[in-house]
C-alpha cells in the first residue's frame, strides 16, 4: 500500500472509524508471508480517542446477528453464523464436542468370547458404537446408583459360527436391545432360588413402556459396523450396558463426529485485471475462485466468482505478478459452521442444546454470585 | 467463589468444573463493558478443573459487573438460539416447498 502522511488523510465523520482501521478491525489480512490483524479488538474503550464506542450493546447485536442455513441433512449441517465474536463461536464448538451428553456402552459383561478379538479390544469397539437413543430421556448414573431403567440401556450379543459353515461377520445390528434389563443372573442369588433371580440390573418396568421407545426401539445408529469375525466353532456371548456420559470423559460420548468453523474468505480485486493477465489469474487458482467476464469489444476482465471456495492457499499472490491486484482477507465475525452428528440427535438439535448448556453455565454463575 | 480484598472493585473469581468455554466468553463480554478496567483469566493447572477470572473495575463492585456480563451473555445465547431455530425452520419449509414443486 502507498504510504500517505497523516495530514493528508481524508476527514472522517464523527462516530466512525477511518476506513483503514475499520478494515483492520473487521478483517484478517492474509498476506503472502503471514496473516496480519488476526486479533479481535474486544476492549470497550479501544477506539475512544476517535469517539467510537466499542462496548457491547445488545440492541446492536440483535440487529447484526444472522444465521443462514446452507445445508441440512439427517446427520450433518452447514450454516453461516454472522455477527458474533469468535469466543462465542468457539464456546459452541467446544460444548458440541465435549459437553453434550449421549449414551454409550460403558460396561461389557462377557460370558463367552472365543473369537480372535480379545475381550478388551472387543469392549472398546462396542463402546465406540453410536447408539440411537435420546440422551435427554435418561439420567446420569453415578457410581453408587443401581443400574435402572432411567439410567442404563442393556444390549445382548450372542452369535456363534457353526462348525462346517462359512465364517461369520458380526455386525452392530446383531446387538439386541433388552428393554427389561440384564438377563445374566448374579451368582450369589442363585443359591436362594427365588422366583425371579437377581440380575445385574434392577429394572422396575420395561423400557418399552417409557416415552415412545416401543415405536422407535433403541438400537445402534448404524446396522453395519463390523465388530468381529468368527471362524467355525467360535462364539461371542455378552451383555453391554450403555450409560449417559460426556465427551470430556471419553470421546465415545461425543455426539458429533466433529464440529468446526472457518471464517468466511474474502477475495478482493484491488485493480482491474484484464485480457491475458485475467486468463493467467484464473489459471493460478487451484480451486477456481476467479472467473472471466466479457466486457464487450473482445475485452475480458477477471472477476471473483466463488470466494467461498477459497482455501487461502495464497497461490495467486505467491508470485509478484498479482500481489498488487489481489487481496485475500477473512471476515472476522462471519463463521461457516459445520456440524457432523454421529446419529443420536439431528445436528440442528445438537446446536440448540449446546447453546442451552452455555445458558445454564451463565445462570449458574449468576445464582452463585447473588 | 470470590477472592477479594477490602476493595470491592477488584476481585478474582474462582470457578470449579469450568474451562476456556465459559472463561473466554466471559472475558469477551466483560471486556466489552465500559466499567471494566482490566479483566483476564487463567487456568492455574491443566489437570485441575478450575479457572480464575480476574476483574478490576473503575469503581463499581466487581461481582456486580460480572453478574451483568453473565446476564448479557445469557441474552446473547437466547437470541442466538431463537435466530437459529427460525433459520432452520425457514430452511426446512423452503426444502419442503421445493420437493412439492418437483413432484408436480
Amino acid at each position: 500500500m502507498e504510504k500517505v502522511s497523516v495530514w493528508d488523510l481524508p476527514d472522517v465523520p464523527e462516530g466512525q472509524l477511518p476506513s483503514h482501521i475499520q478494515l483492520q478491525r473487521t478483517r484478517v489480512h492474509c498476506n503472502p508471508d503471514a496473516p496480519t490483524h488476526t486479533e479481535n479488538v474486544q476492549y470497550s474503550g479501544a477506539y475512544s480517542s476517535v469517539g467510537v464506542d466499542n462496548s457491547l450493546q445488545l440492541e446492536q447485536f440483535r440487529k447484526n446477528f444472522r444465521v443462514e442455513v446452507i445445508r441440512l441433512g439427517k446427520e450433518d449441517m452447514e450454516f453461516d453464523m454472522i455477527g458474533v465474536d469468535p469466543s462465542l463461536a468457539n464456546a459452541f464448538r467446544r460444548i458440541l464436542i465435549a459437553e453434550l451428553p449421549t449414551m454409550a456402552i460403558e460396561k461389557v459383561l462377557i460370558a463367552n468370547n472365543t473369537s480372535v478379538v480379545q475381550d478388551e479390544v472387543l469392549s472398546h469397539r462396542l463402546g465406540l458404537i453410536p447408539i440411537n437413543a435420546d440422551p435427554r430421556l435418561f439420567d446420569y448414573k453415578s457410581e453408587n446408583d443401581d443400574p435402572k431403567e432411567n439410567n442404563t440401556i442393556v444390549f445382548k450379543l450372542h452369535v456363534r459360527c457353526e462348525r462346517g459353515g462359512p465364517r461369520l461377520t458380526v455386525k452392530s445390528d446383531q446387538l439386541k436391545w433388552l428393554p427389561n434389563g440384564s438377563e445374566f443372573s448374579l451368582e450369589t442369588s442363585a443359591a436362594k432360588s427365588t422366583a425371579k433371580p437377581k440380575t445385574y440390573t434392577t429394572f422396575h418396568t420395561s423400557q418399552e413402556t417409557l416415552h415412545d421407545f416401543s415405536k422407535k426401539p433403541i438400537a445402534p445408529c448404524h446396522p453395519d459396523i463390523i465388530l468381529s469375525k468368527l471362524g467355525p466353532g467360535q462364539e461371542i456371548e455378552l451383555e453391554a450396558h450403555a450409560v449417559k456420559g460426556m465427551g470430556k470423559t471419553h470421546a465415545k460420548w461425543s455426539p458429533v463426529a466433529t464440529a468446526w468453523y472457518r471464517m468466511l474468505p474474502e477475495v478482493v480485486l484491488l485493480q482491474q485485471v484484464e485480457d491475458e493477465r485475467a486468463e493467467k489469474l484464473v489459471k493460478t487458482c487451484p480451486v477456481n475462485v476467479f472467473d472471466i467476464e466479457d466486457v464487450g469489444k473482445g475485452k475480458k476482465r477477471a472477476i471473483v466468482a466463488r470466494p467461498r471456495g477459497c482455501t487461502l492457499c495464497r497461490e495467486c499472490i505467491r508470485e509478484d505478478e498479482f500481489k498488487q491486484d489481489v487481496a485475500l482477507r477473512r471476515v472476522k465475525d462471519h463463521f461457516i459452521f459445520t456440524i457432523e452428528s454421529t446419529g443420536a440427535l439431528p445436528p440442528e438439535v445438537l446446536f440448540t442444546e449446546a447453546v442451552k448448556i452455555l445458558e445454564d453455565k451463565c445462570e449458574r454463575v449468576i445464582t452463585e454470585l447473588s | 467463589m470470590e477472592h477479594g480484598s477490602a476493595d470491592e472493585s477488584a476481585s478474582t473469581f474462582s470457578f470449579t468444573d469450568e474451562d476456556h468455554t465459559l472463561a473466554n466468553t466471559l472475558r469477551f463480554s466483560l471486556n466489552q463493558d465500559p466499567r471494566v478496567a482490566f479483566c483476564g483469566y487463567s487456568i492455574p493447572h491443566p489437570s485441575e478443573a478450575r479457572v480464575n477470572i480476574r476483574v478490576q473495575t473503575t469503581g463499581v463492585p466487581a461481582n456486580e459487573v460480572l453478574k451483568d456480563s453473565c446476564q448479557d451473555l445469557l441474552m446473547i445465547c437466547q437470541h442466538s438460539r431463537h435466530t437459529f431455530s427460525l433459520a432452520v425452520q425457514d430452511f426446512k419449509n423452503e426444502q419442503a416447498l421445493k420437493a412439492m414443486n418437483v413432484e408436480e
